[in-house]
């Protein structure tokens, strides 16, 4: 653990612990399950993103993998939950590593393009051979681990949140590390990195990889938590919302990834109470704080602390 | 130390470098000068590998490079600065220096992510030695600094001082005078000889400050539209009746 994220991290901790003896409402406390499932996925594109400099709208893509692999590995094969998300990631990751041959080689928005595409065509496939067709499939198991099952939203409230915990350390430590540095470096100066000896096309495949295994784990998650799955969740709207959330949070951090994740899961919910008022009011929220909190909400904040501009 | 053999290089119609050829020697201060678009970038972008030349060859150390690309070609132990700086301008000093760390260390994803004991050794070293490095080339005060942030003199040093994190045999320096004043150019020319003498680095470099070129090479090569057309010792140049010719008009070149 890297010694100047120790006290977010305990604060961070410390919530997720007593979140749920405050929160009764078993809906308010799904919606911090869906935000944390988004939180994974937003850290991973954040990674990507925000540290390495490379832009992808086929989060979703990867989400859907993860989740119908996961789903039919267990309700048709008998595999336990756990085992069939890893086999889910593994098989998300060989995706990435298909397309990130091309799709690396583009820069800017033409891998944003690449990437769209693929997104898509893991949504038709999902319509035209996933089980149900559109409709989708139900009956999916729970996750049980080491002999338990995770049944109530308090469960899984706990251990997704926790998988967040785990992989936010993990993607610090990451960021920290001779890794980390070339990952910046590529996103400042590709010429430089590689006359450095950093193998571009390699470390942003990596990281691309990376990405995909948070979004399929998420995927892997909601399926055997919702226990029912259509294509629809998984489309490029998502991939969107996802982009958002990192760019809302602030891209240059990952603690924004996991900010904009709750704030964008949960200001819809929030607005309800304005009826037909609500799209409009997120809109303007949204739009704002692209005005006025450029850099995103947490690195903004972080500003404001240090007295910097 | 480097060889160079009938180098060629041609974009669309245009030859950048014809049929050049020369050689670099072990703990030699080699210039390559010549008038604006003679093709000295160019060249050095051949020779770190990212562009690959349409004929002849390129051997270091009795191994071809021409065919290898510019990561492989650093692995080798060739460092190079740019004309127009690749720092990572939103890192730290020591960041950046950091980075040239990179292909002396190992660490990947999974021990880096767990901070295995390995990992975290591994780290301090790297961090040991380049403050070591900004030391040494007189950068330490400002290693928080961001490097986009410093003037252009400093970001040169520091470009250098990244190049020598990775614990080059040969530096190739494009243009590190340009930008500096008199006094700093003065600096670094003590500073590149101190390179060679104590670090004990081949030095091959571009540049058009002529008192820069006259006071540290031991061997220059004059380039005049893609071809060489001179070769030898500061002296030997500066009375060649083709480099007097290519730069006519520049009376007080020297």
């Amino acid at each position: 653990m890297v010694k100047k994220h120790l006290l977010a991290y305990i604060v961070f901790i410390l919530i997720i612990i007593f979140f749920p003896f405050f929160v009764k409402s078993s809906y308010t406390l799904s919606i911090a399950i869906f935000a944390g499932i988004n939180a994974l996925i937003a850290m991973g594109l954040s990674l990507l993103m925000g540290y390495a400099g490379q832009v992808s709208l086929g989060q979703a893509g990867f989400y859907g993998i993860g989740a119908y692999v996961s789903a039919i590995l267990s309700l048709k094969f008998g595999i336990p939950p756990v085992l069939s998300a890893l086999i889910a990631a593994l098989v998300a990751s060989v995706a990435a590593i298909i397309l990130a041959i091309p799709a690396l080689k583009l820069k800017g928005h033409y891998l944003a393009v690449a990437t769209l595409g693929f997104g898509e065509i893991i949504y038709v496939i999902l319509n035209e051979l996933g089980p149900g067709g559109p409709s989708g499939f139900g009956d999916i198991p729970h996750i049980s681990l080491l002999g338990y099952k995770f049944i109530s939203a308090t469960d899984h409230f706990y251990l997704i949140w926790i998988i967040v915990f785990l992989l936010i350390i993990f993607s610090f430590n990451i960021i920290d590390s001779r890794i980390g540095r070339a990952m910046r470096a590529i996103h400042d100066s590709e010429t430089g990195s590689s006359s450095m000896g950093v193998d571009v096309p390699l470390l942003k495949t990596k990281v691309f990889v990376l990405s995909a295994v948070y979004a399929s784990i998420a995927g892997s998650f909601y399926a055997h938590y919702v226990t029912f799955i259509s294509p629809s969740t998984f489309s490029l709207f998502h991939s969107v919302l996802i982009l958002t959330m990192v760019v809302i949070g602030g891209a240059s951090s990952l603690w924004g990834a996991v900010v904009g994740a709750i704030i964008i899961t949960a200001l819809p919910e929030a607005l309800r109470k304005f009826e037909e008022l609500d799209v409009l009011i997120y809109g303007l929220i949204l739009t704002l704080s692209l005005l006025f909190l450029r850099k995103g909400i947490v690195p903004t904040f972080i500003d404001k602390i240090k007295g910097k501009r | 130390m480097l060889k160079i053999d009938g180098v060629w290089k041609t974009f669309g119609g245009i030859t950048a470098l014809m049929d050049v050829s020369f050689q670099v020697k072990k703990g030699e201060i080699k210039a390559l000068i010549g008038p604006n678009g003679a093709g000295k970038t160019t060249l050095f972008n051949v020779i770190s590998g990212v562009y690959k030349p349409d004929r002849g060859a390129i051997t270091f150390e009795e191994k071809t490079i021409s065919n290898l690309n510019p990561v492989k070609i650093a692995h080798l132990g060739i460092s190079r600065t740019f004309q127009n700086v690749e720092l990572f301008g939103r890192m730290t000093v020591l960041e950046n220096v950091m980075v040239g760390r990179h292909i002396k260390s190992k660490a990947g994803f999974f021990s880096s992510g767990l901070r295995l004991p390995g990992m975290i050794n591994e780290d301090r070293e790297i961090r040991r030695l380049s403050e070591e490095i900004l030391e040494y080339v007189g950068l330490k005060d400002k290693k928080d600094y961001l490097a986009g942030d410093m003037p252009i003199g400093s970001q040169r040093i520091l470009e250098i001082a990244r190049a020598l994190a990775t614990e080059p045999k040969m530096l190739l320096l494009d243009e590190p005078a340009s930008g500096l004043n008199d006094a700093e150019t003065r600096d670094l020319s003590l500073f590149i000889k101190k390179l060679r003498d104590e670090k004990d680095i081949t030095v091959l470099l571009v540049e058009h400050d002529m008192g820069l070129v006259m006071d540290i090479s031991d061997n220059i090569v004059v380039l005049n539209f893609g071809e060489k057309i001179a070769e030898g010792t500061p002296n030997e140049i500066r009375n060649n009746k083709h480099v007097i010719d290519a730069y006519l008009g520049e009376e007080d070149l020297f």
